[in-house]
């Protein structure tokens, strides 16, 4: 056994609650030899990583990797194992995630390996952006790392992750919602534009009681972060969120929303947070499910027989 | 299915290629998207956006007088997936007839076998694209059979 990679000193790391969640670009680049260290990349373009990657770093595709071929659903145990391994990680590997479009996909791939409850799980603070704009080195050089002995893990689908039949219970009893998605979505307009065959739901709107903040709201333009204090002032002194609520986020598939999670359980630490994956995608065309179509949260849905 | 040649031709190259070379093939074309001409480069606004792509990406069709499509994009690189759509339709379609872009069905892109790996959401993005572009065509083919009258 390997010991786990050193933490991040950074000052900025260190204001929020568990600055073991994130690295600094600067960190990284002293750090890419680390033996117990991997780097993985996850895009929203799959084809990026191919053209240029940080040195060292592996490939998890989101859709071919985390996600069931078949069903909608994430890998089985068996299913990470394997994938891990094939990685060349191991269970006490620190793996540094890192992505295109503010780290929206490197946070899905973190919420999904969470659900495995792999231990040291970090994200590159600014992404493949931040990197990229200080002219770190990229390289389009796979790498070929041994294949690892990872334990076969079961997922852990109850701390972390909410269903639809839990997410109307908590609907039922007034519970914290966030929806992430931007403001047309949120109030329903943009199913109604003409032409544009938006993918996904037979209805638009908005879970009622959500309230809207955009996941790209806890960003800088940069990729980064923006600072604990930013972040406080959003959730809550904007949404009047606190450490004691019962939180769910969600979006339209449940990656947006991993972010949201991100920020709302490891940088303000918050200990219940679950993202809903089913998100908009399964909301929005269930049969007989409650939604407020406005750009308001919705009347108390405790005073609606609702379901 | 009536596809111009040399569409057929990438259809059937992609389609022969094992799943985890298609990726590479894919890159291969969003290299091969043709610089814009100086009418249109920095000019947007002639030309439309794609919305459903995600990332900003725009196409402009002219119709010849010899009735031959010319197609341009813009995509940015770092939308390597897109742009490897755009390479595809650019190097597919043109110079093929007005009749022959109209006639290629909307669902050619599923022959490519990429649904293995890119996510169908992804790959609407490519459909989208035949689509708007189809549109134009067929806007610029009504405008012409209208006449002079029309158009004047």
């Amino acid at each position: 056994m390997t010991t786990a990679a050193e933490l991040d000193p950074a000052p900025k790391l260190g204001e929020y609650a568990h600055p073991e969640r994130l690295v600094t670009t600067a960190w990284l680049a002293d750090h890419l030899d680390d033996p117990n260290l991997v780097v993985a990349e996850s895009d929203e373009d799959v084809l990026l990583y191919e053209t240029g990657h940080i040195p060292g770093a592996v490939k998890i595709d989101w859709h071919l990797d985390l996600n069931d071929p078949v069903e909608r659903d994430y890998v089985s145990g068996e299913g990470f194992a394997r994938l891990m391994s094939s990685k060349g990680i191991s269970r006490d590997t620190t793996i540094v995630f890192y992505g295109d479009n503010f780290n929206w996909w490197a946070a899905y791939a973190l919420w999904v390996s969470t659900l495995f409850g792999h231990p040291d799980v970090r994200l590159l603070d600014g992404g493949r952006q931040a990197w990229v704009a200080e002219g770190r080195p990229l390289t389009t050089e796979v790498p070929r790392r041994p294949a690892t002995d990872y334990p076969v893990v079961e997922r852990d689908d109850a701390t972390i992750r909410a269903f639809r039949e839990q997410v109307l219970e908590h609907v039922r009893g007034g519970g914290r919602l966030v929806d992430v998605r931007s403001p047309g979505e949120y109030s329903g307009e943009l199913l109604a534009m003409p032409d544009y065959p938006q993918e996904g739901a037979l209805r638009g709107g908005h879970i009622p009681g959500a309230a809207n903040v955009p996941w790209k709201r806890a960003a800088n333009e940069d990729g980064t972060f923006k600072s604990a204090e930013e972040l406080r002032a959003i959730y809550e002194g904007e949404l009047g969120l606190t450490a004691d609520d019962d939180i769910v986020a969600y979006c339209r598939i449940g990656e947006r929303s991993s972010h949201t999670w991100f920020v709302l359980s490891h940088l303000l630490g918050y200990p219940r947070v679950r993202n809903y994956d089913g998100s908009w995608v399964e909301w929005g065309n269930s049969v007989r499910v409650p939604i407020e179509r406005s750009s308001e949260p919705g009347p108390d849905p405790r005073l609606k027989a609702v379901g | 299915m009536a596809m111009p040649a040399r569409l057929a031709e990438i259809v059937e190259e992609f389609a022969d290629l094992p799943a985890e070379l298609r990726l590479e093939a894919l890159l291969d074309y969003s290299r091969r998207v043709p610089p814009l001409p100086e009418r249109l480069a920095g000019h947007r606004d002639a030309m439309e956006q794609v919305p459903e792509c995600q990332t900003p990406f725009f196409l402009a069709t002219e119709l010849g007088e010899d009735d031959r499509v010319a197609i341009y994009f813009d995509a940015p690189p770092e939308a390597p997936t897109t742009r490897g759509f755009a390479g595809i339709l650019s190097e597919g379609l043109n110079g093929a007839t007005a009749a022959e872009v109209l006639a290629v069905p909307n669902g050619f892109y599923t022959a490519l076998g990429l649904d293995r790996v890119i996510s169908p959401l992804r790959l609407r993005g490519i459909s989208a694209i035949l689509g708007r572009l189809k549109r134009q065509v067929g806007v610029q083919v009504e405008a012409r059979l209208a006449g002079p009258a029309a158009t004047a």
